[in-house]
């Protein structure tokens, strides 16, 4: 625990340095003063809307837009064929009617030959007014000739499936990655099958093999994705303001896709109501903005709507999992191997590191230790929208961990042992790290044990099991489900991970101004975790300075140095290292002036927060305030040392963090109707130093609420003619305050060794932690029906049909 | 059309279609852009704002029909005395994080302490489930709006 309590408290009655400090961009947000994309306003702006395919796989044969552009109000229609005339002087492609993804694949920006999923981009109206801009989307007239559309990553792979990218030449649906590789494995194919055969001769052993299925979700945040571009034709500077999680690198991107000079571009990302990963990749929508600007000379703003968000933006798993285990007859877990067929919809435009196409899944060897373990990921298109890595994912860890935890509770089942047992019995110990695992992860720091038992303690668990006991006896059935995740989080290093060729590093500038106040400039962008108060903290926690006297400036290209953005959870384990490296070079900085002001040697003087003394006369000293105004005076510096108090730097991680938790929760389930009603849910994450634990337990919160509402009631289905059935929040089902229980949560501190304050990441932990929790103890309370897995989401009709032993694909529209 | 509509004690008079939502009219017209807008379908709450002292949803209803009539928005409820509680419940408790919701959660937590000074827990959170916030897990605005309510009541006690 970081001693919060210790920590000196400003004039403002923040503390300086760590604890849990009032956030400042509250002031703005509780007055309705905050500055998201669609309050941008600009003078003489248009509004536009983009007309989507209605089928997910169809032939274009013509598009006829003379209706509405004699729409009065109506500016400019702009289809494929506009797109495919305006040349581009860019390596990537030679017009504007394709863009690079993140993957590098291609993906339409507005459809050409064929559409590919349904919502895929088909027209793009610029008007007057936002009205006027969709009441043209009704005159356009498209004629589609409808092919069959492949909805199912299984059927993606039969020889006679329809051929979605034939743009490409490609003669079947496999995705080859810029290495060259169709399918992707990690870890020991070999040892790992020996140890699986050995295991199903050998008579104390048991081998259990299971079906897991991560439906499609979305991350869904409450604002969706728009932009208002303004091209300036006379300096031909373009500014973008967007919802981007990444504004440096969408500026590169957009230098790559059209071609304009990088240091013409201006990214804005001001407020972001909510990322979760579905703003890190660059939409067509915001390359149409631009276009349109371009083609109008005036700013263009483009606002979607929710459904427009939910069938077309990057939506996240879709992981059809095999996963076989094999253990001794007394529990300890022997061998893991994973088959993984991978829906990555029309476009391959999933936002992952270069050299990581399946992202991190392969930390699906969980927190247990054991020495062999094998997956191997085949990636499909299908005609659905393109996406992949969201939803507060950090990489597909989420997919890796709900894996895992789940197929330890069927093992558990097999082996008739207890759960909490079982894990306890696996665990990697604290002595053993840093911890190489099967697939070559290195965890740095981790007290397993320790915290599984706060969490164990703080459920009452074993009063729980003898209660459920009892209620079987009188046929209620109540369930318990734990989860014990790792993640790893904050990427790079750079020199293993880089997205589309730029390596995942982050600069940072910090600025002390005379009178001692400052500002830190950052790459990496809030979209609600309250950058603008932890960095401060950081700041204050290194130099001295109280936290109110840091300004924390982010989400300006041209405000801020390069760095690759908020996403990943990799915020403080990157950019979090980064301020505290930065201040620390401010501080030596502020010793050689400070020995200078005090005539003595740098090495004389020693360190209290926030001033420099001399050892042994702590009356001899200056503060980091006197130090300011000193740089910037006209006190005669030592050769070779510069005036003003600054510093930047680039942070490159030497190896991820690993934030890790356990998570348990308690259901009740109605085995007459399905319901599940959530009792209880206690989550125990170890995070290591807590720069704001206020700020850390609200994230934890939010993400156990993504967790229940995955578990339970999230799903973006297909029906087989290709229609999205989760096109709305009408049937897009979000937990509301009702269905999430109040979380009771808990701590354990072990610091990173390799990060300078010791922190990791936390902001996606809860949501790769708690659905395997979720739907453990559903299952749980279920077993006695003979059920040993059912799939997400745990809806009444679902559960109900698991109890009667009818399961159904829950993601087709089908029986 | 041209319709008047009181807004935070100001009125604003406006030509608009008979299809302009309530929403567009705060939001443009008026240029108050406190109230947000997130679903089209009544489902996700952000744009909730006090018609005559009772919360709507303001993307389902047509400016028409706020014609003549009282709105109050998250832009009303500071007042010279500073913020409401209901504003600083949600600055004590971490009530926000992405702040995109907290307006329109804030509109409902003050009009049910209006309504109940001293609602449960389960109360509250019945009050809030026609919105969705997908940051918080609702905890801690719980907590705000009961913080708000026992501000309140206790700086009552003390006038």
């Amino acid at each position: 625990m970081t001693a919060t309590n210790e920590v000196p408290v400003s004039a403002a009655g923040n503390p300086i340095g760590f604890g849990s400090m009032k956030r400042v961009e509250d002031q703005r947000f509780v007055r309705g003063q905050g500055n998201y994309v669609d309050d941008v306003n600009l003078p003489g702006m248009l509004h536009s809307a983009i007309l989507r395919s209605p089928f997910a796989h169809a032939r274009i044969n013509a598009i006829d837009t003379s209706a509405a552009e004699a729409l009065p109000g109506v500016v400019a229609v702009i289809t494929g064929k506009t797109l495919e005339g305006i040349p581009r002087p860019s390596l990537l492609g030679d017009n504007f009617a394709w863009m690079p993804t993140l993957s590098y694949d291609t993906q339409a920006v507005l459809a050409t030959d064929k559409v590919r999923f349904q919502g895929q981009e088909v027209a793009y109206v610029i008007a007057t007014d936002r009205y006027i801009a969709k009441d043209a989307l009704e005159l356009i007239d498209v004629d589609y000739e409808p092919l069959e559309p492949v909805m199912d990553a299984k059927r993606a792979m039969d020889p006679d499936a329809p051929v979605i990218r034939d743009d490409k030449g490609q003669t079947d649906n496999s995705i080859t990655d810029v290495h060259g590789h169709k399918t992707w494995e990690a870890g020991n194919a070999i040892g790992t099958s020996e140890a699986i055969e050995k295991a199903r001769q050998d008579p104390d052993c048991v081998v259990v093999t299971q079906e897991i299925m991560y439906p499609r979700v979305h991350p869904s945040p409450m604002e969706t994705c728009g932009s208002v571009a303004y091209m300036d034709k006379v300096t031909g500077q373009l500014t973008l303001y967007t919802t981007s999680q990444a504004p440096h690198a969408h500026r590169t991107v957009y230098a790559m896709v059209a071609g304009l000079p990088e240091h013409k571009i201006r990214v804005i990302s001001p407020d972001i109501g909510g990322g979760f990963g579905n703003k890190v990749g660059v939409y067509p929508g915001y390359v149409l903005s631009i276009i349109g600007s371009i083609v109008t000379g005036k700013p263009v703003k483009w606002m979607e709507d929710r459904n427009e968000n939910l069938v077309s933006t990057s939506f996240a798993r879709d992981y059809h999992m095999t996963g076989t285990v094999a253990a001794t007859k007394d529990g300890r877990i022997l061998a893991v191997d994973v088959d993984v067929l991978a829906d990555h919809g029309a476009f391959n435009g999933v936002a992952q590191p270069t050299n990581y196409p399946a992202g991190f899944f392969h930390i699906f060897t969980g927190s247990y230790d054991y020495p062999n373990a094998h997956c191997k990921v085949t990636p499909v298109y299908t005609n659905k929208a393109p996406g992949g890595v969201a939803y507060a994912c950090s990489f597909r860890i989420t997919e890796a961990v709900y894996l895992i935890e789940r197929l330890v509770d069927c093992l558990a089942q097999e082996l008739e042992m207890d759960p909490a047992e079982l894990r306890l019995k696996n665990l990697i110990k604290p002595d053993q790290f840093p911890y190489t695992t099967p697939t070559g992860w290195v965890y740095d720091s981790g007290q397993y044990e320790k915290t599984m038992r706060v969490a164990l303690d703080m459920v009452g668990y074993d009063d729980l099991r003898r209660e459920q006991a009892e209620k079987r006896a009188k046929g209620e059935y109540m369930g318990i489900g734990i989860s014990f995740f790792t993640e790893g989080v904050g990427a790079g290093p750079r020199k293993d991970m880089d997205i589309l060729g730029l390596g995942m590093a982050d600069g940072i500038e910090l600025r002390v101004h005379p009178t001692g106040k400052g500002v830190l400039r950052l790459s990496v962008q809030s979209q609600g975790q309250g950058h603008e108060t932890t960095y401060a903290q950081i700041v204050a926690h290194e130099l001295g300075i109280p936290p109110e006297d840091i300004e924390v400036v982010h989400g300006d290209t041209d405000q801020t140095p390069f760095g690759l953005g908020t996403y990943g959870s990799r915020s403080t384990p990157v950019s979090g290292a980064a301020a505290a490296v930065v201040s620390r070079k401010v501080k030596e900085k502020a010793r050689i002036i400070a020995a200078t002001a005090l005539e003595c040697s740098p090495d004389d003087l020693e360190w209290e927060l926030g001033r420099w003394h001399v050892k042994g006369d702590p009356e001899r000293g200056k503060t980091i305030q006197e130090i300011a105004l000193l740089a910037h005076g006209s006190l005669e510096l030592p050769e070779g040392v510069e005036g003003h108090l600054e510093a930047m730097t680039v942070y490159n991680p030497p190896n991820l963090t690993y934030p890790y938790g356990c998570y348990i929760c308690v259901v009740d389930v109605d085995p007459g109707t399905g319901q599940v009603k959530i009792r209880d849910f206690v989550a125990v994450d170890d995070c290591g130093t807590r720069i704001n634990p206020m700020i850390v337990e609200g994230q934890v919160h939010g993400g156990l609420a993504d967790g229940v509402g995955m578990a339970l009631m999230e799903l973006i289905a297909f029906d087989e003619d290709g229609n999205c059935l989760g096109g709305s929040f009408m049937d897009y089902l979000l937990p509301t305050a009702m269905e999430c229980p109040e979380f009771r949560t808990g701590e354990t501190v072990t610091p990173s060794p390799h990060h300078p304050i010791g922190a990791k990441g936390v902001g996606e932990s809860a949501t790769v932690g708690s659905p395997a929790a979720v739907v453990n103890a559903v299952v749980d309370a279920i077993s006695p029906f003979g059920v040993r897995h059912a799939d997400m989401p745990l809806t009444p009709a679902n559960v109900w049909r698991a109890i009667q032993g009818r399961p159904v694909r829950v993601d087709m529209a089908v029986e | 059309m041209q319709i008047s509509i009181t807004i935070n004690g100001e009125t604003v008079t406006r030509d608009v279609e008979p299809r302009r939502l309530l929403v567009h009219f705060i939001r443009e017209d008026a240029g108050l852009r406190g109230t947000h807008w997130g679903c089209d379908t009544s489902n996700c709450g952000a744009c909730t704002v006090w018609l005559d002292g009772k919360p709507v949803k303001s993307c389902t209803v047509l400016a028409a029909q706020a014609d003549g009539h009282e709105v109050k928005t998250v832009e009303g409820l500071e007042t010279a005395d500073g913020l409401d509680p209901i504003q600083q419940g949600f600055i004590e408790c971490h009530g926000l994080q992405c702040g995109f919701c907290t307006p329109g959660m804030m509109m409902t937590g003050r009009a049910l302490i209006d309504e109940n000074p001293n609602p449960s827990d389960q109360e509250i959170r019945e009050a809030i489930s026609g919105q969705i916030c997908r940051c918080t897990g609702y905890n801690n605005i719980v907590k705000a709006i009961r913080w708000a309510a026992e501000a309140e009541a206790s700086s009552e006690v003390n006038a």
